[in-house]
C-alpha cells in the first residue's frame, strides 16, 4: 500500500514574491504604487518647498480682487471693476459656447464629408478626400491663423463703409443694409423684444412639441396600421404658420434692429466677432475632418450584405443609409466621436491666437501675468478643462449607451 | 525610519539644487553665456537684424551685462518672451535677467518676487491711429476698437483711463507687438496702445509711417528696465551697476571710441578712475575683475551712443531723448557715483 500522504505543507518563502506568478502581480503592483506615491509625494514637496523659497504660497484669493482689465466678449455683465472670480467666469463661458458651437458644426462637417466621400461620384468623393487630408494633415493653429487672416484682410474696415464727399462708399452693407462683413466681425440684425414678444416665444415651443407629437403619431400610423402620414410638410407647418399668424396678430412684437455705423464701428444689431469666427469654423473644419474619417469608419463596418438586403427590399439609397446603414454605423462611430468632441474642447484653448478671450485668456493669460499666480491658475484651468471633458464624456457615454447593440 | 531618511535625503537634494540656483553669476560663468529676457521682436529695442544678429536698445544692456562678465558681448542667449511669458520664464531660471519694455511697478518687484534694477528707459502709454480716421486726442475715441497687448500694464491703464473718462471702448487682446501691428494695419483695430517707444518704433517699420498719427495723451508711467529675480542681490547688483556705468559713462564723456585709450592709465577725474578701473577696486566688491565696467561700455558703447544708434534722432524711429537725457540736460538720467 502506498503512502499517502497530504499534499505538501503551504510554507512561505520571500522569493515566491517575485517568482511564484500567484503573488507575482500582486508585489508588482505593491512596488508601483510605491514608487508612484513617492514620485507624486516627492514633487509635491518639492513644489511646496520652491514656493515657500519664493515666499509664495499656495492662495486662490485673487479670485476676489479687482480684475482690472477689459474683455472683448462677454456673455454675463462684465467690467474692469469685476473680480478676476468674473472674468475667470466669463472665459469659461466663452470656452464654453465656441467648444458647445464647434462640436454641433464639426459634426454636421463630419457626417457630410464622411457619408460624401464614400460616394459613387468620382468628383465629389475626391474632394473630400483632399478637404479631409488637407484640413487633418496640417496643425490646426496654422489653420485658425489662416482662417482668421482671411477674415480680417480680406474685408474691409467699417470706415470704408461711410460714404465719401460724393455720396459714395467704397462698401456696402448686403441684404437690405441689414448685413455687413468687416474687418472685425459680421454684423447681423438683432431681434428687439418688445411687449408681448414672451408669448409669441410660448407659441413657438408649443409648435415645436406640436411638431414632435405629429412626427409621432405619422409614425405610429405607418409602423401599426402601415398607413403613410406626410411628415415633411405638416411639421413645417405647425412650426412656421401658428408664430407667423400670432406675429401679426400681436402687432409684430418682434422688430428687428439694425446695424448702424457709428464714429469708428458699427452699433447696434449684433456683432459675430471674427475671432468667434475663426476660432469657430477652424476648430470645427479640422475636427470635422477626423469626423468624416470615423464616419467612413464606421459605415464601411456596415457589412455590404446589409445594404444589399435594403436594396432588395426595395429601399432606395437614400432611406437605406438614413434606415439601415446609419444607425448600425453610429454603434462604431461614437465611442471615437467622444474623444473628437474632446479634443476639440482642449483644442480650443488656442483661442488667444485670434485674440478670442477664452479661458486661457482670462485665467491663463491677464490674471496669472497681472497676480503672479502661475500655479493657481494652471491648476484651475487644468481642472476646468478635466471636468469640461468628464461632463462631455459623461454625456455621449450616456447616449452611446442608448444606441448600442442591445445585446439580449 | 527608513521612510523619513529617504524623504530627508531628498529635501536635502532639493534645498543644495535651490542654493546653487541662488548663485545667477557663477551659473552664467559656468555656462559661459547669459539667457537674455527679450521682446518677441520690437524694431529698435530688442529685433534680429537681416544677418539674424539681436538688435537693439534693451539688447545692448544684455550685452553689457555679458561682456562685463563674461568678456564677450556675444555671449547672449536671447530668449523671446511674450508680455505673458516673460515672468514665468524669469521666476523658473530659464532666463538670468529680462530686459524687455517691462515696467517697473509695486507689484511686480514685491508680490512677483523680482527686482528692478534700473530704468533704462523712461516711457509712457500712448495710442497710434491712422491720421484718416480724423482723431487728434484719445478723449475722442469713444467707441473706438483698441488692440492691447494681454498680461501688460498698458491693458490695465488702458482700462482705467476709458473708465474715468467715462468713454467705451472695445478691446482686441493680442499676445505679440507683431500681431498687434498686423491687426492694426488690416483694421481689427481703430488704434493700438502701447508704451509711446514701442508705438515710435512700430510705427517705423510701417510701409507709409506718415498716414498714422501718435496721439499726444499719454495716459500713464511706464518706466521700463532690465529686473532680475529677488534673493540673489549680488547678481541684481551687477546687473544694476552694469546699468548705471553706462549711463555714468555718457556723463564722464567715456565713448566706446576713447574708453580703451582712458582707461590704459589713470587719468584726473578720480570717477572715471575708479569706474574703469584704474583706480581702486570697485569690480572685486561685485565678483568680476576691475575692467568690467570698460567691457560693458566698450560693448555697444555708453547710454547715450546706444540711445541714438538705436532709437534715436537719427534712426527711423527717431525718439528724442526726453525724459531720458543726463540729468544735466533736464533729463531723469542720474547714475549713483561710483564711489
Amino acid at each position: 500500500m502506498a503512502d499517502v500522504s497530504g499534499p505538501p505543507k503551504e510554507s512561505f518563502r520571500l522569493s515566491q514574491l517575485i517568482y511564484d506568478s500567484r503573488y507575482r502581480s500582486l508585489t508588482i503592483q505593491v512596488v508601483a504604487t510605491f514608487l508612484l506615491t513617492a514620485a507624486i509625494v516627492w514633487l509635491g514637496m518639492n513644489l511646496v518647498e520652491n514656493l515657500n523659497r519664493l515666499g509664495r504660497g499656495f492662495d486662490l484669493g485673487f479670485l476676489w480682487q479687482r480684475a482690472g482689465y477689459d474683455i472683448s466678449q462677454t456673455l454675463i455683465p462684465y467690467t474692469s471693476e469685476s473680480t478676476h472670480g468674473r472674468a475667470v467666469l466669463v472665459g469659461m463661458l466663452n470656452t464654453l459656447l465656441v467648444a458647445f458651437l464647434g462640436c454641433i458644426l464639426a459634426t454636421i462637417i463630419g457626417v457630410i464629408a464622411g457619408v460624401l466621400r464614400l460616394s459613387n461620384n468620382w468628383i465629389v468623393s475626391r474632394l473630400m478626400a483632399v478637404y479631409v487630408e488637407g484640413f487633418r494633415n496640417v496643425p490646426l493653429l496654422l489653420w485658425l491663423l489662416l482662417i482668421f487672416a482671411v477674415l480680417t484682410e480680406a474685408t474691409p474696415e467699417p470706415r470704408e463703409f461711410r460714404p465719401d464727399e460724393n455720396g459714395v462708399a467704397a462698401y456696402s452693407m448686403f441684404l437690405g443694409d441689414s448685413m455687413a462683413f468687416t474687418a472685425r466681425g459680421t454684423l447681423i440684425p438683432a431681434p428687439v423684444w418688445e411687449p408681448g414678444s414672451g408669448v409669441l416665444v410660448v407659441i413657438f415651443i408649443a409648435s415645436i412639441i406640436g411638431a414632435f407629437v405629429w412626427r409621432r403619431h405619422a409614425l405610429r400610423q405607418l409602423y401599426q396600421f402601415g398607413r403613410v402620414v406626410p411628415i415633411l410638410w405638416p411639421v413645417l407647418g405647425i412650426l412656421i404658420l401658428p408664430t407667423l399668424i400670432g406675429f401679426f396678430l400681436l402687432g409684430r412684437p418682434i422688430s428687428l434692429e439694425y446695424p448702424v455705423l457709428g464714429r469708428f464701428n458699427f452699433s447696434g444689431g449684433a456683432t459675430i466677432s471674427n475671432a468667434f469666427m475663426a476660432l469657430w469654423l477652424g476648430l470645427s473644419l479640422y475636427t470635422g475632418a477626423f469626423i468624416a474619417e470615423i464616419v467612413r469608419a464606421g459605415i464601411l463596418a456596415v457589412s455590404k450584405g446589409q445594404t444589399e438586403a435594403a436594396y432588395a427590399l426595395g429601399l432606395r439609397p437614400r432611406r437605406t443609409l438614413s434606415l439601415v446603414v446609419l444607425p448600425q454605423a453610429l454603434r462604431v462611430i461614437i465611442p471615437p466621436l467622444i474623444s473628437q468632441f474632446l479634443n476639440l474642447t482642449k483644442n480650443s484653448s488656442l483661442a488667444i491666437a485670434v485674440t478670442y478671450p477664452d479661458i486661457r485668456a482670462t485665467l491663463g493669460g491677464t490674471a496669472i501675468t497681472t497676480t503672479g499666480k502661475e500655479l493657481e491658475g494652471l491648476l484651475l484651468m487644468g481642472l476646468f478643462f478635466l471636468a469640461l471633458s468628464f461632463l462631455i464624456s459623461g454625456v455621449m457615454n450616456f447616449y452611446n449607451s442608448r444606441v448600442k447593440l442591445k445585446e439580449r | 525610519m527608513k521612510k523619513s531618511v529617504f524623504f530627508g535625503v531628498l529635501t536635502a537634494a532639493g534645498l543644495v539644487a535651490g542654493a546653487s540656483a541662488a548663485a545667477t553669476l557663477d551659473d552664467v560663468k559656468a555656462r559661459g553665456t547669459l539667457n537674455c529676457g527679450v521682446t518677441t521682436g520690437l524694431t529698435g529695442f530688442a529685433a534680429p537684424d537681416a544677418n539674424g544678429e539681436w538688435q537693439g536698445f534693451d539688447v545692448a544692456v544684455c550685452r553689457a551685462v555679458a561682456a562685463a562678465i563674461l568678456s564677450d558681448p556675444t555671449a547672449v542667449e536671447f530668449v523671446p518672451t511674450t508680455g505673458q511669458t516673460r515672468f514665468t520664464a524669469l521666476a523658473a531660471g530659464e532666463i538670468d535677467m529680462l530686459a524687455r519694455n517691462t515696467t517697473w511697478t509695486f507689484s511686480r518687484d514685491t508680490d512677483l518676487k523680482f527686482d528692478f534694477t534700473g530704468i533704462n528707459y523712461y516711457d509712457g502709454q500712448g495710442f497710434i491711429v491712422p491720421s484718416a480716421l480724423g482723431v487728434s486726442s484719445a478723449k475722442e475715441l469713444d467707441g473706438a476698437t483698441i488692440c492691447i497687448q494681454t498680461g501688460t500694464t498698458t491693458e490695465l491703464n488702458l482700462a482705467d483711463y476709458f473708465r474715468t473718462n467715462n468713454i467705451s471702448y472695445e478691446p482686441v487682446p493680442i499676445e505679440t507687438n507683431a500681431e498687434g501691428q498686423q491687426q492694426y494695419l488690416a483694421g481689427a483695430c481703430d488704434a493700438y496702445t502701447t508704451d509711446a517707444s514701442g508705438l515710435a518704433a512700430t510705427r517705423a517699420s510701417f510701409e507709409n509711417p506718415g498716414d498714422h498719427i501718435i496721439l499726444p495723451e499719454i495716459i500713464s508711467k511706464e518706466p521700463l528696465g532690465p529686473l532680475v529675480r529677488h534673493g540673489d542681490s549680488e547678481w541684481g547688483d551687477i546687473v544694476r551697476w552694469t546699468l548705471n556705468a553706462l549711463i555714468a559713462a555718457e556723463e564722464l564723456g567715456i565713448t566706446s571710441a576713447n574708453v580703451a585709450e582712458m582707461s590704459s592709465a589713470p587719468g584726473d577725474n578720480p570717477e572715471i578712475n575708479r569706474l574703469l578701473g584704474t583706480e581702486g577696486d570697485l569690480g572685486a566688491m561685485i565678483g568680476l575683475d576691475a575692467e568690467w565696467a570698460k567691457r560693458a561700455i566698450m560693448a555697444e558703447g555708453n547710454y547715450g551712443e546706444i540711445f541714438e544708434k538705436n532709437i534715436g534722432e537719427t534712426t527711423p524711429i527717431g525718439l528724442a531723448r526726453g525724459l531720458n537725457a543726463q540729468w544735466q540736460d533736464g533729463g531723469l538720467l542720474y547714475a549713483p557715483p561710483f564711489r
